[in-house]
């Protein structure tokens, strides 16, 4: 870490003087030179591909700021890149808001910081803008980190929750609730130890490949808060149509199942951060998951159910032996349970 | 995972429940005990797959469910204070009482936590010496002898700063209660599996003797309770009441000795209150009198707090196995698990949680 005057955030470091100079200078410059950024205007002047522009904005908080797997960093990066992603745009520049709370060490903020560059390289986006705010201590708990990005959907790209039609099929990436376990058992109180790491990553790539190996492809939505249960809810009532999936098919890895089970925790309902669930043409189904598998972020990928007419609005799990029953959206957070 | 796959395995399942739309002639009513396998049920769909003789009804072995609002009343009054740090299991988060729940407490500023052993609220006891650390301790058989070794543990350090709000509850005496109804239709049980892992399956002898029905300890999968219904079935249809342990890998008779004796160490038996249901005697366990410094309801004078249940809900009813959630007027009308009326709705391990969640009638 370069050597600063302090160890932790001042005020003066938010007061537009020569100690911000020093943090932007040395700390966050070094870790995000671009062309915009390294003008160090009051906006980046950014030219871009021509076509629809799809654009996003998130805001991190979450606690623990270092989770097995990653940190709010990556996870700022990763986690908008995704939702411009979803739209099948092709992700070209975020911006980076800080606000820091006084007192935090500048040590965490440089460790937050590689691991933001490290991610956005790894995405192929760039960081163009950017913001710092330090407030009081007690003002914020430690650092938040809002984040925005652009791209460009292509021309022949009309993605919609309410395209959705009976006998289209609905594809999975990869393993379900690895990031919300990763930071459930991470977090104070739950003092078991565990081998569960979040999956943040950047889904641009895949969604690229997808987009090129099915032209029909009919939706993207990459599972976050609430899990896949909430998006396949939202799926189901955006296009009037049920959802029906398969049970057995659902991929969790075996130290997350345990996790959940202990917990009495449904991964349906856990968020991912590097997961994406496609809704693709029957006839797209097959060429879909094969694009997904070849991605090494889609090798667990499965097709997990499909679209149907009957019960319009409802998702429900066939849960192996022949029986039905509703996947319902989620009533407010999931919370360990008593025995 | 081992352990898991093999209790949920489909052929294994599948075989299960041919033997018992082979094995049953008549109509039966066998009521789960717990929550959890009332989860189960509704979670793998077994209600649907029966044959139309079985009837299963849902027990009241849900410890969200049947702790009394008038608890719940004193817990908010306690979290509230300024010198409390209040510490609960996830799930009674939630749950509101009269006019507010711990959310909503903690919201408004108090300092609510929650925790995953009632062992790390002693720790924050002892981390924190100029604070009160007041741990809600409800649930079953399975729950108490953590909730006592809390107890124990902080009575052994001398931490003055840590008490319980006591409100746990016993499950033979409520069994006793649903037989002994007038009005009763249960003709066999699927017992608690984890209940009986602490506390055996021998104490079930009696009631089995005495109103002559089968118990049947299960565990939570689905192939455990496809087994424990098919074993009642068989009982019930050759009339052999009696005690057959279906959860081998965990039960035994005996339970476990050195839990039972914590909980007998800081806690003894009590009339309790359950919710929807009313006072059952000596079915409930409170701190012991010699301890009486680490109960909390002593401790901040949260004892005067009498609350009455509203008489809208018929959770009462459903927790003895009389009605079923979706023949309750109000299910999924007024009652919704964002708009309960009753406990059953609240939990999520209530049997009008679990109906709603998996399987509302009219959406398939």
């Amino acid at each position: 870490m370069p050597l600063l005057d302090h160890d932790t955030v001042q005020l003066a470091h938010g007061a537009g003087g020569r100690l911000s100079a020093d943090l932007i200078d040395k700390l966050i410059l070094p870790r995000f030179h671009s062309a915009e950024l390294d003008k160090l205007e009051d906006q980046a002047v950014l030219t871009l591909p021509p076509g629809r522009v799809a654009f996003s904005t998130d805001t991190f908080v979450v606690s623990p700021l270092f989770f097995p797997g990653g940190d709010i960093g990556d996870l700022a990066v990763n986690g908008t890149v995704n939702d411009v992603a979803m739209s099948g745009a092709q992700v070209h520049a975020l911006s980076v808001g800080f606000v820091l709370e006084e007192g935090f060490p500048l040590a965490d903020l440089h460790r937050i910081l590689c691991s933001m560059e490290a991610a956005a390289a790894k995405a192929g986006v760039r960081i163009v803008t950017g913001d710092t705010k330090v407030v009081g201590r007690g003002s914020c708990d430690r650092i938040f980190v809002n984040t925005s990005g652009v791209g460009v959907v292509p021309a022949d790209v009309n993605l919609s929750a309410s395209s959705l039609a009976g006998g289209d099929v609905v594809l999975l990436s990869g393993t379900l609730a690895d990031h919300g376990m990763a930071v459930m058992t991470a977090r104070e109180g739950l003092s078991f130890r565990s081998s569960v790491r979040s999956d943040t990553a950047a889904l641009n790539g895949m969604v690229h490949d997808l987009v090129t190996a099915c032209p029909g492809l009919k939706t993207l939505r990459d599972p976050t808060r609430g899990g896949a249960a909430t998006t396949l809810n939202e799926f189901a009532a955006s296009s009037k149509v049920g959802i029906k999936l398969d049970g057995a098919q659902i991929p969790v890895k075996p130290d997350v199942a345990g996790a959940c089970e202990i917990l009495g925790i449904d991964p349906l309902y856990v968020a991912n951060e590097g997961k994406l669930i496609a809704v693709v043409p029957a006839a797209e189904a097959e060429a879909g998951l094969a694009a997904m598998i070849a991605h090494p972020l889609g090798t667990d990928a499965v097709m997990l159910g499909r679209v149907v007419a009957d019960h319009p609005g409802v998702v429900t799990l066939d849960p192996g032996f022949g029986a039905e029953r509703i996947v319902d959206m989620p009533v407010g957070k999931q919370l360990p349970r008593i025995c | 995972m081992k352990y898991l796959d093999e209790f949920r395995d489909p052929a294994l399942a599948k075989g299960l429940l041919q033997e018992i739309h082979k094995t049953v002639t008549r109509p039966w009513v066998i009521m789960e005990i717990c929550g959890g396998q009332t989860h189960a049920i509704m979670r793998y769909g077994i209600d649907q797959l029966l044959p139309p003789e079985i009837t299963l009804v849902h027990g009241p072995g849900c410890p969200v469910c049947v702790t009394p609002l008038e608890t719940l009343d004193r817990a908010l009054a306690v979290a509230a204070r300024p010198e409390v740090i209040f510490t609960s299991f996830g799930d009674m988060l939630r749950v509101p009482g009269s006019h507010d729940d711990l959310f909503r407490v903690k919201s408004r500023g108090g300092d609510v936590r929650m925790v995953y052993s009632p062992l790390e609220a002693v720790k924050l006891a002892r981390e924190n010496p100029d604070r009160e650390v007041v741990f809600l301790a409800v649930g079953f058989e399975t729950t108490a002898p953590g909730n006592a070794m809390a107890v124990k543990q902080a009575a052994a350090e001398g931490l003055g700063n840590f008490s319980e709000i006591v409100s746990h509850v016993l499950v033979p005496p409520a069994m006793e209660a649903i037989l002994a109804s007038p009005a009763n239709r249960v003709q066999g049980f699927l017992a608690a599996g984890h209940v009986c892992t602490i506390m055996g399956w021998e104490e079930y002898v009696p009631i089995a003797d005495r109103y002559g029905v089968p118990i049947v300890p299960t565990g939570f999968e689905p192939v455990d309770i496809l087994e424990g219904i098919l074993k009642t079935i068989q009982l019930l249809e050759k009339g052999e009441p009696g005690v057959h342990n279906q959860y081998l890998r965990l039960v035994d008779a005996q339970g476990n000795p050195a839990a039972r004796a914590v909980v007998d160490e800081v806690y003894e038996v009590c009339d309790r209150k359950w919710r929807g249901i009313g006072t059952i005697p000596n079915s409930g366990l409170r701190i012991r009198d010699t301890l009486a410094a680490f109960d909390a309801e002593k401790k901040f004078d949260v004892g005067g707090i009498v609350t009455e249940e509203p008489a809208v809900c018929i959770s009462g009813e459903i927790l003895r196995g009389l009605k079923k959630p979706h023949e309750c007027p109000a299910f999924d009308k007024e009652c919704t698990p964002l708009t309960p009326l009753g406990a059953t709705m609240v939990s999520s391990e209530g049997a009008c949680a679990a109906y709603h969640q998996y399987s509302r009638k009219g959406l398939l």
